[in-house]
Formats: C-alpha cells, structure tokens, sequence
C-alpha cells in the first residue's frame, strides 16, 4: 500500500466509501467543504448515492431513512448544521439505528467563525438531541487517524446499532498528511441488519419506532438502551497513552490539541519536566479509569482543550482529589502554539 | 377470525373482506374519522398492485402516528415534518422499495414544508399521502395551516384572523407550479363518489412510483370531527359547505 497526501476531509470521505458508506448526505458548510466535493465526485462513480439536501435536517433524515432501509449511511457537517441534526440523531438512537455523523467543528456559539475549535464536546458527549441517549464520539488527531476511526465509527455503530460521531476541528478537515488509505470492507462482511425495512416478503413486518406511550413500555425500551450503552462503555474505550509512567504533570487533551499536546509534553521533557499525556479516542465512552490510574502519581492534571473547559469536567469527574486539575484553554477558532502551552505548564511545576 | 379462516355459507359470495395489507389491529382514530377510510384505501390499492411484499411506509406525527400497526407492511415512523425526507433515503438507498408517506397538514404543510417541497422538486420516486383536516388533530385541535378564514380552534379562539395569522395554504397548488413532480391532486372523502376517485387518484400514484415516473401526491381532504366538535355527518356537511371551495378539487398537475 502507497502513502497518499491527503486533506483530512478527503481522507475522512475517501475512508467511509472503503468502509461501504452507500449513502451520504449532507448540505454545505465551511470548513468541511472538501468532504462534501469529494463525496460528490467520488460515491456516484463507486456505487453509491450521493445528495445534497436542503438543509441539514433533512439529511439527517434523509439518513435515518437509509439507515432504516439498511444501508451503511453518513452525513457531516460543522458546528451550526450539527446543531440542526441534533432532533434525528436523538431519533436515530431512539430507533436504534446505525449511521456516522461528521462534525468538523468550528468556533461558536452562533454562527462563530470557520476556525478550528472543539466547542461541540458537551453536544456530541452529553446528550445534545432530547433523551437519554449516547453516541458512540471518536477524536482523531491526524489524518491517518481520521482514516482509521471512520472505518472505527461504522464497525462500531453497526455492531451496536448506536449512530456514531466523527468529532474533529477544522484545522484537522484543512490539514494535509501522508495516508495509508484502510483497505475496502468486504461487503460480505457487513453485519447482516435482520431488523431493515425490505418489504415484509415471507417474514413479519419490520417496524422501525424511536417511541412508546407507554410508559412502561418506553422505560423497557431505556433500559435496552442503557444497557446496550453499558456494553460499549465496558469494551470499547480508547485512548493513546505516552510517559505516564514517571509523570510528575499529567496532560489531557483530545484531536487538534491532544497533538499540539504531544509536542508539549516533549518540549516539557526537554526542559527536564517529567509530563505526561492521555489523549483521549473516545470522548464516549470516556477513559475515566486510564486517567484515574496515571493521576494517582502525578500533582497536576492539565486539560487542554480549543474551548472554555467541556471535556475538562470529564477529567475534574475521573480524577477527583487525586490531583489539581487546573485547565489551559483558547476560544473562539485562537489556536495557540506548543511554547505557549509550555510556559503555562512551567507555571504547575515550579509551584 | 382473520378473513382467510372465514368459511362462507352456500349459496354465499364474499364480497367484502379486509385488504391483505390490513392488519386486524383497530384502528385509534376517533368514530367517524375520515383517516379510517384513507387507511384502508391505501391498502386496496397495495393489495391491488401486488406490491405488498416490497412496500415500505412512513407514519407521521399526527394523529396517524400509529399507522404502523394498522399494516401489514414493513414501517417506519418519521419525526414531525420529515417524512419525505426520509422517505427520500429509503428510496435512494434502495429503489425496489414501495415507499409512500402519510402525513396530516401540520406534518406536512407546516413543519415539513421545505421537506415536501425540494422532495417534489427533486422529482423523488416516492408516494404521498396528505390528509387535509384544516386543524392539528392530535395535539387538540389548534390552528394548521390549512385552516379556513374564521374557522375556530384552540390557538384561534376568536376564529381564524388572517390578517395576523395569514391564509390556508393551498401546497397542492404550489407544488404542482414546480417542473419536478409528476402527479398531484385533490380529492376528498365525505361520501361514496368522492372516496372511489380518492383511490382511483390513490391507484394512480402508487402505480406511477411502480413504473419509475416519479414524485406523486394526493391531497385528501377530510374533517376532524372530534375537535370541530362536531357529529361525523355534520363534519361532513361542513366539509363540503366550507372546506372545498377553499379547496377545489381535482388534478392540478398531470405530467405526461
Ligand atoms: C417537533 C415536534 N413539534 C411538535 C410536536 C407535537 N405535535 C404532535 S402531532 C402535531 C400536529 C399534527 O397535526 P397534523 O399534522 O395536521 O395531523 P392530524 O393529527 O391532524 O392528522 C403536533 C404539533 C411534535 N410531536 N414534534
Ligand atoms: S382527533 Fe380528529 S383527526 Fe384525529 S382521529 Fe380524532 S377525529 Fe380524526
Ligand atoms: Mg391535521
């Protein structure tokens, strides 16, 4: 297999047609415009079904529809547009129904601005839509990252009937690295979808419902939901660890800023500050427990994050008296660099 | 019994027995509702199309929510106003399906209007069903779109203004201005005549989609008894006096 130069937001679309994406909708937004080109260009002429829709509400519909009829589907979108999907991701995870959901965000709230920033965590990790639900939010932090974890996102949706997020920032959609493109699913190796609406030929009549107005019935229905949830929490949680094991300054920071943070933590060793790192893969399910473990000998857990603090109340939640759990954040699209992050590192270690 | 197991006497012929595409669940509509009859003619047409086994449906949000159970079809339930969206992925993700939507004014003419007009636009191969009650059934009767001039509900209690809360939209009229869909008509369903041309219009639609023609939709219009608090045959009455001259009848839009 050859490297390829690719824009994160190529690699992202390139990666969901190897994974059998048959069907992608979207409607245009900045910075995830390269996504929707490529998809335009490339799923007509691979078998698949491309449409641009008239607004993000209704591809996300337009999704569950495609989902329903048992195909592997996506959309994406930044930061507004997701906010619009918010009603049918709720129904989606309601009427267990699989589906990737791309977000390259933005800065916000509002209309914000086109530059990176990772003020979505608490929409794609907390709920966002209405109910008791989850999705399954996996953060890449390059492009051959990104790559992998949409083929992640729609093994791991499908297996669960869970839709899933692909939560990464426009720095990451822009950005242009060598790739080693995963090699295409075997259709043959898809989850067969029992449950898909294909005509009720010589069975029963499939029924795909995110409700039940009674309430025992819907508290039956949650309580398949949490468990299910449950599962993934158990199997499923990711994360890249490096120097924790004699770390005196644990850092935690996922996507765009868990690699700014790398560079941190090898600038700190440098300069003779024994730092360590948890990027976090999955911000759901989240590595509560990893990062419980490596803060039980270090002083300082920093959080950094392109926000005013979302994912640090996760690290605050994991790590408890165990340490301080101070936060480095910007807003508003301001990426900061390596050195910057640096002297605020230096200010937890000296003291 | 199920009509199958029905044995018919000597001397007897059957003439009458629930479509194949019918299940024995009862239907929740109040008594005298006229989405009874729109169910049920939905699923003579199916029945006599023979397309049953590949035939996919989209309940709304409405008082047809629980259109899934009165099927014996596959199903699947939409959020308010999206069904042609969705209906939109069905067929695109697989054309072989049958795919209609069935959708009140609120659903449909409201919430879903972007939904249903860029899905017509588009032309899409797909079914529509829309049940014209001029109110929100389910919710108790509140002002839709296509409620008349006057006309009281529970959020137009002094009767419809249309200087602050506008005209009844005439979408059938609308869409049928658009170069994309291939078939829309209005019927209705106060009596006997009316309802047989309902499903000839019914028939029509169903067999455009089975022959790839595109985007059909048939207007049926109806009442609501329960919330215009009125008898059935009143609602009827009423039906016909105040609702259809604000909503002609007939084919607005037959492509060839
Ligand atoms: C997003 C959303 N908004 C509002 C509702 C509440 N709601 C349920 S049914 C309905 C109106 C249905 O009226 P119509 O589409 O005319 O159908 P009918 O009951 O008259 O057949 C509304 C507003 C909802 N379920 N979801
Ligand atoms: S509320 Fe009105 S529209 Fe709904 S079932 Fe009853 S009579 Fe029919
Ligand atoms: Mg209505």
């Amino acid at each position: 297999m050859s490297l390829q130069l690719m824009r994160g937001n190529e690699a992202i679309a390139e990666a969901a047609i190897r994974a059998g994406c048959r069907c992608y909708f979207c409607y245009p937004i900045t910075p995830q415009g390269e996504l929707v080109e490529y998809m335009a260009r490339e799923l007509p002429t691979r078998g698949g079904e491309f449409l641009q829709a008239e607004s993000e509400v209704s591809a996300i519909n337009m999704v569950y529809g495609a989902a329903a009829a048992g195909v592997r589907t996506m959309t994406s979108s930044s930061s507004p547009g997701i906010s619009l999907k918010m009603e049918g991701i709720s129904y989606m995870a309601g009427a267990r129904l699989p589906g990737v959901i791309v977000n390259i965000m933005r800065g916000g709230p509002g209309l914000g601005n086109i530059a990176p920033a990772q003020a979505d965590y608490f929409q794609a990790t907390k709920g966002g839509g209405h109910g008791d639900y989850r999705l399954i939010t996996l953060a890449p932090s390059t492009v051959p990252e990104a790559a992998e974890l949409v083929m992640e996102a729609f093994e791991l949706s499908d297996r669960y009937r869970v839709p899933a997020m692909i939560l990464a920032d426009g720095m990451l959609g822009q950005m242009m690295e060598p790739v080693e493109l995963p090699e295409p699913v075997d259709p043959a190796d898809i989850p067969a979808r029992p449950w898909a609406l294909t005509g009720a030929k010589g069975r029963d009549p499939n029924v795909v419902l995110s409700f039940d107005l009674d309430p025992q019935g819907l508290k039956k229905m949650n309580q398949e939901l949490q468990a299910i949830y449950r599962q993934i929490q158990h199997n499923e949680i990711r994360w890249e660890e490096s120097h924790t094991e004699d770390a005196e300054l644990l850092l935690v920071a996922y996507g765009t800023m868990g690699r700014i943070a790398r560079t941190v933590a090898r600038l700190a060793r440098e300069e003779g500050i024994r730092a360590g790192l948890i990027r976090p893969i999955t911000l759901w399910p989240f590595p509560y427990d990893p990062i419980r473990q490596a803060a039980q000998s270090v002083s300082t857990v920093l959080t950094l994050e392109l926000s005013a603090g979302q994912m640090w109340e996760d690290v605050q939640l994991a790590v408890g008296q165990r340490a301080d759990t101070p936060f480095y954040g910007e807003l508003g699209g301001v990426v900061p660099t390596p050195r910057q992050i640096l002297k605020e590192v230096k200010r937890y270690v000296s003291s | 019994m199920s009509p199958a197991e029905t044995t018919i006497p000597q001397g007897y012929g059957k003439v009458f027995s629930r479509p194949q595409s019918l299940s024995d669940a009862p239907t929740t509509y109040c008594p005298g509702c006229l989405h009874g009859v729109a169910t049920r003619l939905i699923a003579e047409v199916i029945d006599e199309l023979g397309i049953k086994d590949r035939t996919v449906g989209i309940a709304p949000v409405g008082c047809a929510v629980f259109l899934y159970r009165f099927y014996n079809l596959d199903f699947v339930q939409a959020s308010h106003g999206r069904a042609c969206a969705v209906a939109t992925g069905l067929k695109r993700a697989n054309s072989d399906l049958m795919v209609f939507s069935y959708q009140g004014d609120g659903d449909l003419a409201a919430i879903g209007t972007a939904e249903t007009v860029h899905a017509a636009n588009r032309g899409e191969n797909f079914t529509v069903v829309f049940i014209n009650n001029q109110i929100y059934g389910m919710t108790g009767g509140e002002m839709a779109p296509t409620t008349l001039p006057g006309q009281r509900t529970t959020t137009t209690p002094r009767g419809r203004d249309v200087a602050s809360t506008g005209y009844p939209l005439r979408i059938s009229e609308m869409l049928a201005q658009l170069d994309g869909p291939r078939y829309i008509t209005r019927q209705s369903l106060h009596d006997a005549p009316h309802i047989a041309k309902s499903r000839k219009a019914l028939l029509t639609a169903f067999s455009n989609q089975l022959e790839g023609k595109g985007f059909s939709m048939v207007e049926l219009v109806a009442a609501c008894p329960t919330n215009f608090k009125m008898s059935p045959d009143k609602a009827n009455k009423w039906l016909v006096e105040q609702a259809l001259p604000a909503y002609p009848l007939g084919d607005l839009k037959v492509k060839e």
